[in-house]
């Protein structure tokens, strides 16, 4: 990918066995749940319309091994593999998409409004580039009240032209707060391509116009996502500011559950989830290097299955929210009298 | 009691409550270096150093991180410069701070003050007059304060700083020198009351802002020809307090509605409904409005003067409903 990944340490390598796993771990749980999140799609059972996080999971995964349950993150429209990854319960999660009463939301959000504020998770936004400036603002608390906390803004290439892109980086930059911009990089904003949408062929270049630094990585590698941000977030604990790093990745399903997908051919899809699945390719290097046994892995497996169809049968029993409820948690109580 | 300009009443509601709460801090445009480009931030940077910060131009960026801090734990206040650059960061205040609370299931409290001066100076013109609040009438979500004197001002500031739903402060440019009484105590405006201004039997005039004056001024020349009004001071445009309206209403059974807003799909007429659908058989004659009319703020003197809602507007108005001037 051309970034300097040498001048990072390997920190991986310092992570104890278990802490390897974790990762993949973290993959497996966010995969198993989109994949069984598209089925019940398909089945009618979750209505409205998800956007699937599937092919990107080393990104979550990587950066969110190196955040503390305190630091923050805001999310995209893509964001269940950020919830999970960050601490979010699968339970209350799947209750959500299904509408239902006990999840995150209470039935108010759906797939694009997931958010766990107990642990950091600032929420997913359904406005693309809507997440900059809460981050901003979640870096400016720590700022101001001297903690070492950190917040993450994910945003995907498309976002990256938006107008809040360009004052939540010059912001971040003037106070050097303590924001790490990631950017996924999935090659499509919807349908349109990034080769297309994005002027800089690299969205990493765009730091330089905030005189920060800018990094693109291998998003597919969760190792290389580890290692970097590894250092990038003891960076940002330091007070030295923001950072914007790009992670390339590729999304193997469409923009959304449905999409009909014109814009790129099936081989293309074919191919990145055969040879660039960060799965596979994570899987294969712990084999490799006999960091974990085959029958882990298997049981990592199981282990998300089981996981998922338990949140299934909790949203499947969960009922859904009172009609009247829709017209609670407007204000908070102080001024509940005056709705 | 003691005599201040309005400019300063803010100023003591800033001090006061960012002595009372170290989490309250304000953030815009020219506030710390210049003290605000209507001096409404002046000796504030050096009462407390690193709580008043100078943006740089980003109204996105100050009301979007606004929120940001709000959900994490700091109480901001975010000045606009302008109530016209609201447009600016409208989907920061509408897709996001209006909606966070709701759209989570009530995880988090947001409280954040958006302070936003607004309405017509002479020779301002067509981005810096506005009286915006008609484009966030129609948003779940957010409380619209609007004072009409320095008293209000200290009061209303207070109570939006503390609470914890978003509130959008907006404060008539031409109301900052002006002086008024303010009580020496501490004490706060409640959001979502309104004040009776004046007591009247015969026509009931709903107003805020700097409103509130003209109709004041209305009242004297209308008196002379044996005309009373009651002017109900709104203060919180919404939710507003329909049972003074309506109260008042029963009293008078005639009432108009005055703003400095566009009349068109202004404030005045979602108040003007409500009345109606409260109190229409208390009616003797159909709600009017008076406000701005239906274009842009001109900049030449004469094109100003034809368009701005004036003291005579609200006279000619409430005789309209007396029967007592054709329509």
């Amino acid at each position: 990918m051309g970034v300097r990944i040498k001048e990072f340490p390997n920190a991986f390598l310092e992570l104890t066995s278990q802490g390897k796993k974790e990762l993949l771990r973290t993959m497996i749980r966010i995969r198993s749940f989109e994949t069984r999140v598209e089925e019940l799609f398909l089945a009618k059972r979750i209505p409205g319309f998800v956007h699937l996080y599937i092919g990107e999971e080393a990104i979550a995964a990587g950066i969110m091994a190196n955040l503390r349950k305190n630091d923050w993150i805001t999310s995209t429209h893509r964001g269940h593999g950020h919830a999970l990854a960050k601490g979010a319960q699968m339970t209350r999660m799947m209750a959500e998409l299904y509408g239902k009463r006990s999840g995150y939301c209470k039935g108010k959000g759906g797939s694009m409004h997931i958010a766990d504020f107990s642990v950091g998770m600032l929420g997913a936004n359904g406005v693309v580039g809507g997440g900059f400036t809460i981050a901003v603002g979640a870096g400016m608390t720590a700022w101001m009240k001297k903690t070492d906390q950190v917040a993450i803004c994910f945003f995907g290439d498309g976002a990256s032209n938006r107008g809040t892109f360009h004052e939540a980086l010059n912001m971040a930059a003037i106070w050097k707060l303590p924001v790490l911009f990631i950017n996924e990089n999935n090659l499509y904003a919807s349908t349109t391509p990034a080769s297309y949408g994005v002027a800089v062929s690299r969205i990493s270049d765009r730091a330089a116009g905030y005189g920060i630094d800018g990094y693109t990585v291998d998003g597919n590698n969760v190792v290389e996502v580890y290692n970097v941000s590894h250092t990038l977030i003891d960076r940002l604990r330091s007070g030295k500011g923001p950072i914007l790093l790009e992670c390339r990745t590729y999304r193997v399903k469409g923009h959304y559950v449905g999409d009909p997908e014109k814009y790129r051919t099936r081989e293309e899809v074919k191919n990145q989830a055969e040879e660039n699945d960060p799965i596979k390719r994570y899987t294969s290097y712990l084999l490799e290097h006999s960091f974990i046994q085959p029958e882990e892995i298997d049981l990592l497996w199981k282990e998300a299955k089981e996981e998922v169809e338990a949140a299934v049968r909790y949203a499947e029993e969960d009922p859904y929210p009172e009609p009247d409820e829709a017209i609670q948690d407007l204000f908070s109580s102080d001024q509940e009298v005056l709705v | 009691m003691s005599i201040i300009s309005f400019s300063e009443a803010t100023l003591q509601a800033m001090i006061e409550e960012m002595e009372r709460d170290s989490t309250v801090f304000v953030m815009g445009e020219d506030i710390a270096r210049q003290g605000g480009i209507f001096g409404q931030f002046k000796g504030l940077p050096d009462r407390f150093p690193g709580r008043v910060l100078d943006t740089p131009i980003s109204e996105t960026a100050i009301i979007g991180s606004a929120l940001g801090a709000a959900l994490t734990g700091l109480r901001p206040v975010a000045d606009m410069h302008f109530a016209d650059f609201i447009s600016v960061a409208y989907d920061e205040l509408v897709n996001q701070i209006a909606k966070n609370r709701y759209m989570f299931g009530g995880q988090a409290d947001i409280p954040l003050v958006v302070r936003a001066p607004d309405g017509i100076v002479p020779g301002a013109a067509a981005q810096h007059s506005q009286s915006v609040e008609g484009w966030l009438m129609n948003i779940p979500g957010l409380i619209l304060v609007s004072p009409s004197s320095p008293a209000t001002a200290k009061g209303l500031l207070k109570s939006a700083i503390r609470s914890n739903n978003p509130v959008i402060f907006f404060e008539h440019k031409l109301l900052y020198p002006q002086k008024g009484e303010v009580p020496d105590k501490e004490y706060l405006t409640p959001l979502g009351k309104a004040e009776v201004r004046r007591a009247g039997k015969d026509v009931t005039i709903a107003t805020y802002s700097i409103m509130v004056q003209k109709a004041l001024e209305a009242a004297q020349t209308l008196s002379r020809e044996g005309i009373e009004v009651e002017i109900i001071d709104l203060l919180t445009i919404k939710p507003f307090d329909l049972e003074t309206i309506v109260t008042s209403v029963r009293k008078t059974h005639r009432c108009i509605v005055a703003h400095e807003g566009v009349v068109h799909g202004g404030a005045g007429a979602e108040i003007a409904a409500q009345i109606q659908q409260e109190a229409f058989f208390h009616l003797d004659a159909p709600i009017l409005r008076v406000g701005t009319k239906n274009v842009p703020i001109p900049f030449s003197p004469p094109l100003l003067e034809y368009v701005a809602p004036k003291v005579a507007d609200i006279e000619k108005a409430v005789k309209q409903v007396l029967y007592r001037e054709e329509n």
